[in-house]
């Protein structure tokens, strides 16, 4: 008689149950992305009838020699620093006044963190014609009233002025983690550092912001990884233009593909829009990874 | 700790005052498309008006509204069903049968977020050409419900991880299958977790403009299209703007309003508990 | 009504083994005890009678059968969780019925033996209330009557009390101990707390760092314990334990050295024990006396007042420490100096191994 028995492992359901979702989510990535790689090495145009010819790095070249593309890598970074400074700043002023007790400040909350809900397009819509436009819009007339002439936001800063938009549309977001972070910070360290003499500045100094920069540098990095790929907002106000003053490389590839019709260069382009963001996503996979590690 | 009464009085302005300018541009807009045109473009800018509804009035019987209308919303229900559909089981199995593997899966669903979609938008173009899907529901519903399903698990697993292991060992012991264990006491303890995801899900489908504005042109056009759509309006007809786009926004504004709480522990990953 | 048998069961979680080759037979109708210190193991061994953690190792028999294979609902026990467990958005009624209606039991049989089990813990008020709506004892009746519902061969109970102010855990070991005499079922029950083994169990089960100690009888335990560890957890205050040496030996007797130089006469041992061995002596409070011509001296530092009883703590000049029990009225003060006598008859040796060394004059120990 032996006492020994081996166990039945209990792995018996998880592949059928995971097996549908990550098949759905493979096919979506590998075959797309299989396929932009490919064409990225031909030349092949859907205006050009025939069929499309090998081209090496051909499109790779063109496109890193064409002046449009570092205008383009330019706008994209100076459009996601900026927007991240403002979302960041914003976000965190705006959380440690909502933190604060006042009257009203549930709704407060409400108002601010309702641009986020709002379609990227309306969004547009709205900062273009009805506060930015120069003849028409509410910020023109506030100018015009106190006699500094009109801002013509499109034509003059029109990267600027996405960006504003952009923070307008994102601030809240940050807002939304970051003032529950705000909140979950135990009150008896409040209340310990204040009796040990801790002024406000002291308090989000050494208390505050310590315990926000987990949750900031969340925001960030989600917040970057979206930015990287900004379009609607261009594709509303400005198209990009004038000239390339507010192309960013999501809206260059768009050109090029659905304007152009440059299947070969357009694909290089997202090839080179993909790493970018791989970049990006490495760094982050490393945080989100520890963050796993440490909530398990 | 209170504050003192003059700190008190600046804070609430100042809260105040950071609120409704946040808010305002969508108040703006709210308030136009209860003027008239010709009170919508004046200048100076009206602020105080009789109100009328006749931009709604004209904009809901306008046919091709209630057609974006109705593709927006048949795109975002359809594609969180099929998303959750999907997620449901995958959380499942993630949250109580996790093997080694379980981590690096999670992350790599996460890692096609970071895929932009702009990388693959000739592909997916040329794809959705070959297999007659461009111009669909059912196109979009296919790229909105990948989109989406990263986030969607997530937030699954991070609702199913907070029903205590006890609960479900003591179903088990009471005779519980694995199904009946998800039936009956996993998803009713779950279910407002189900419907944050689910109105997130909404939300970000509702609010998806690259993939609606590349792969639709006419009979799936949504909501996103019809309002970028107006990008140069001529000033006679933006109050029905208004009324078209407050009507498209509004739903989704009180779905977001409401849920808020909720998104956030899905949104930050667990960094905020 | 089962036995359970457990033989050379082993867990390994990973590498890291934390349940050492354990062999047990718990009767029908026992109520046994496993009791230790947080990681002895006692969770995980119930655990794995119930088929919640997977045996990695050995055999689990129910009535003779092998059941380390079969699934937790299919083994005939029931469990009370120490934090509950019960489905929060099912009412008491449903809570308790669920094992039925997933058996596909009729609504009308279900809803008999529901209010049966609710009259027998007198909780029919609380039937249509929902867990939160309820309180930490009410909650726990309802995991013991979810339990009961499922009339299961044993109970398997995981610290159900330890969630409980000290009131209702008197209250309810007293209930437990009631229930288990009606129902006349098997329960094994898993708690930290000796007091409560002590007082509720048939027979109890020892464990340390994933081995038993020893297993036996609440006063089997405490009169004979096995091991060092089993003499120091059983019995509160914990027994005294001081280091000796042997002096002599002869056929009635053992001279001991105590380390402040006082000697211990005890009745001999069985196993030949040389001049110059080190063991330990192990000694209740109850059976150490004031007695001004004692052999230890000692000064008082804290003094515990019970009422019926106090106890002295007393240091010893080589930095060792005494707990002596005396009446509840004694006069002696902090800070006094006084002297001690062991009742050599009901003391306790112990090898270098932690092991009790058995002496061959068994006598009944006076209390």
């Amino acid at each position: 008689m032996n006492g020994i028995s081996t166990t039945k492992p209990r792995r018996f359901r998880t592949a059928p149950l995971l097996a549908p979702c990550v098949a759905f989510l493979f096919l979506w990535m590998i075959i797309p992305l299989a396929m932009t790689l490919w064409f990225s090495g031909e030349r092949y145009n859907l205006l050009v009838p025939g069929k499309s010819a090998f081209a090496g790095w051909e499109n790779y070249r063109s496109l890193l020699t064409t002046r449009a593309l570092w205008v383009a890598m330019g706008n994209t970074l100076f459009l996601v620093g900026l927007v991240l400074v403002i979302t960041l700043v914003g976000g965190t002023l705006f959380s440690l006044l909502l933190d604060q007790d006042f009257p009203g400040r549930n709704i407060c909350r409400l108002l601010v963190i309702a641009p986020f809900f709002v379609m990227p397009t309306v969004s547009a819509l709205i900062w273009k014609n009805m506060l930015m436009n120069p003849v028409f819009g509410l910020f023109a007339w506030i100018t015009r009233s106190c006699r500094l002439g009109t801002i013509e936001f499109f034509s003059r800063a029109p990267l600027l002025s996405i960006a504003l938009i952009v923070g307008w549309e994102w601030t809240p977001f940050a807002v939304l983690i970051l003032l529950p972070a705000l909140q979950s910070l135990n009150p008896d360290l409040k209340e310990a550092a204040r009796l040990d003499g801790a002024g406000p500045v002291a308090l989000f100094y050494h208390l505050e912001l310590p315990h926000l920069l987990r949750p900031i540098s969340v925001v960030a990095m989600m917040e970057m990884i979206f930015f990287l790929s900004l379009f609607a907002e261009i594709y509303v106000t400005t198209g990009g233009g004038p000239g390339l003053a507010s192309t960013n490389l999501a809206y260059l590839i768009f050109r090029d593909a659905m304007l152009g019709w440059d299947v070969g260069r357009a694909s290089a382009g997202g090839v080179l829009a993909i790493v970018l963001a791989n970049i990006v996503a490495f760094f982050f996979m490393r945080m989100v990874g520890r963050n796993l590690e440490e909530n398990r | 700790m209170k504050n003192t009464r003059p700190l008190r009085w600046g804070l609430t302005i100042a809260g105040w005052a950071v609120g409704l300018g946040m808010f305002f541009p969508i108040l703006w807009m709210f308030l136009t498309s209860f003027k008239t045109e010709i009170t919508a473009v004046a200048t100076p800018p009206a602020f105080f008006f009789r109100p009328t509804f006749e931009n709604y009035a004209a904009v809901l019987q306008r046919a091709d509204y209630l057609a974006f209308a109705r593709n927006s919303v048949l795109v975002s229900l359809g594609s969180t069903l099929l998303a959750l559909a999907l997620a449901i089981p995958a959380a499942y199995s993630m949250a109580f049968f996790p093997t080694r593997r379980t981590r690096d899966i999670l992350l790599w669903m996460l890692s096609t977020k970071m895929l932009p979609a702009v990388g693959v938008l000739v592909p997916i173009y040329l794809l959705w050409r070959d297999l007659h899907l461009l111009d669909t529901v059912s196109g979009l519903i296919l790229i909105d419900s990948a989109s989406v399903l990263p986030i969607v698990v997530w937030m699954l697993l991070s609702f199913f991880r907070e029903v205590p292991a006890v609960i479900l060992e003591a179903s088990r012991m009471d005779g519980a299958s694995p199904a009946e264990e998800l039936v009956h006491v996993l998803l009713p303890l779950c279910t407002p977790g189900i419907a944050a995801t689910a109105l997130l899900s909404v939300i970000l489908c509702w609010n998806e403009a690259f993939w609606s504005l590349n792969l639709t042109t006419v009979k799936a056009a949504t909501l996103a299209n019809f309002t970028a759509s107006f990008s140069s309006p001529e000033g006679l007809f933006w109050a029905k703007l208004s009324a078209a786009s407050t009507l498209s926004i509004a739903p989704i504004l009180v779905f977001g309003w409401l849920s808020q709480r909720q998104l956030v522990r899905g949104l930050s990953f667990g960094a905020v508990k | 009504m089962a036995t359970i048998e457990l033989k050379n069961v082993r867990k390994r979680f990973g590498a890291h083994e934390v349940i050492h080759g354990i062999d047990l037979l718990i009767k029908e109708r026992e109520f046994i005890a496993f009791v230790g210190p947080s990681g002895s193991g006692k969770s995980t061994l119930l655990r794995m009678i119930a088929g919640l953690e997977e045996v990695s190792e050995g055999e689990v028999l129910i009535d003779g059968a092998p059941a380390q294979d079969v699934p937790p609902s299919q083994r005939g026990l029931a469990m009370v969780f120490q934090s509950y467990a019960l489905y929060p958005h099912m009412t008491v009624a449903e809570n308790m019925s669920f094992s039925l209606r997933l058996a596909g039991v009729a609504k009308d049989e279900r809803e008999k033996k529901v209010r049966a089990v609710a009259h027998i813990l007198e909780m029919e008020p609380l039937l249509d209330r929902k867990p939160r709506q309820l309180s930490g004892g009410q909650l726990q009746r309802v995991a013991i009557g979810r339990a009961m519902v499922r009339q299961p061969k044993a109970f398997l109970l995981d610290e159900p009390l330890s969630n409980l102010d000290a009131s209702l855990q008197a209250q309810m070991r007293l209930e437990l101990v009631r229930l288990h005499r009606d129902l006349k079922t098997t329960m094994i029950y898993v708690t930290h707390d000796q007091l409560e083994a002590m007082t509720m169990a048939d027979r109890i089960v020892v464990l340390n760092g994933g081995k038993v100690e020893q297993s036996g009888s609440p006063l089997e335990l405490y009169q004979h314990p096995a091991t060092l560890f089993v003499a120091g957890f059983i019995g509160a205050p914990r027994m005294n334990l001081l280091d000796a040496v042997v002096k002599g030996t002869s056929d009635q007797h053992l001279c001991l050295a105590l380390s402040n130089g006082a000697s211990v006469t005890v009745p001999a041992p069985v196993e030949e024990l040389k001049p110059g061995e080190g063991i330990k002596l192990g000694v209740r409070p109850e059976h150490v006396a004031l007695d001004v011509e004692g052999e230890l001296h000692g000064e008082i530092d804290v003094l515990e007042h019970l009422g019926p009883r106090s106890y002295l703590h007393a240091g010893l000049p080589d930095g060792s420490r005494l707990v002596v029990q005396a009446d509840g009225d004694t006069a002696v003060c902090v800070g006094d100096r006084v002297a001690f006598r062991i009742r050599a008859q009901a003391t306790h040796l112990f090898d270098r191994a932690g092991r009790a060394l058995t002496r061959s004059v068994a006598k009944a120990i006076a209390h």
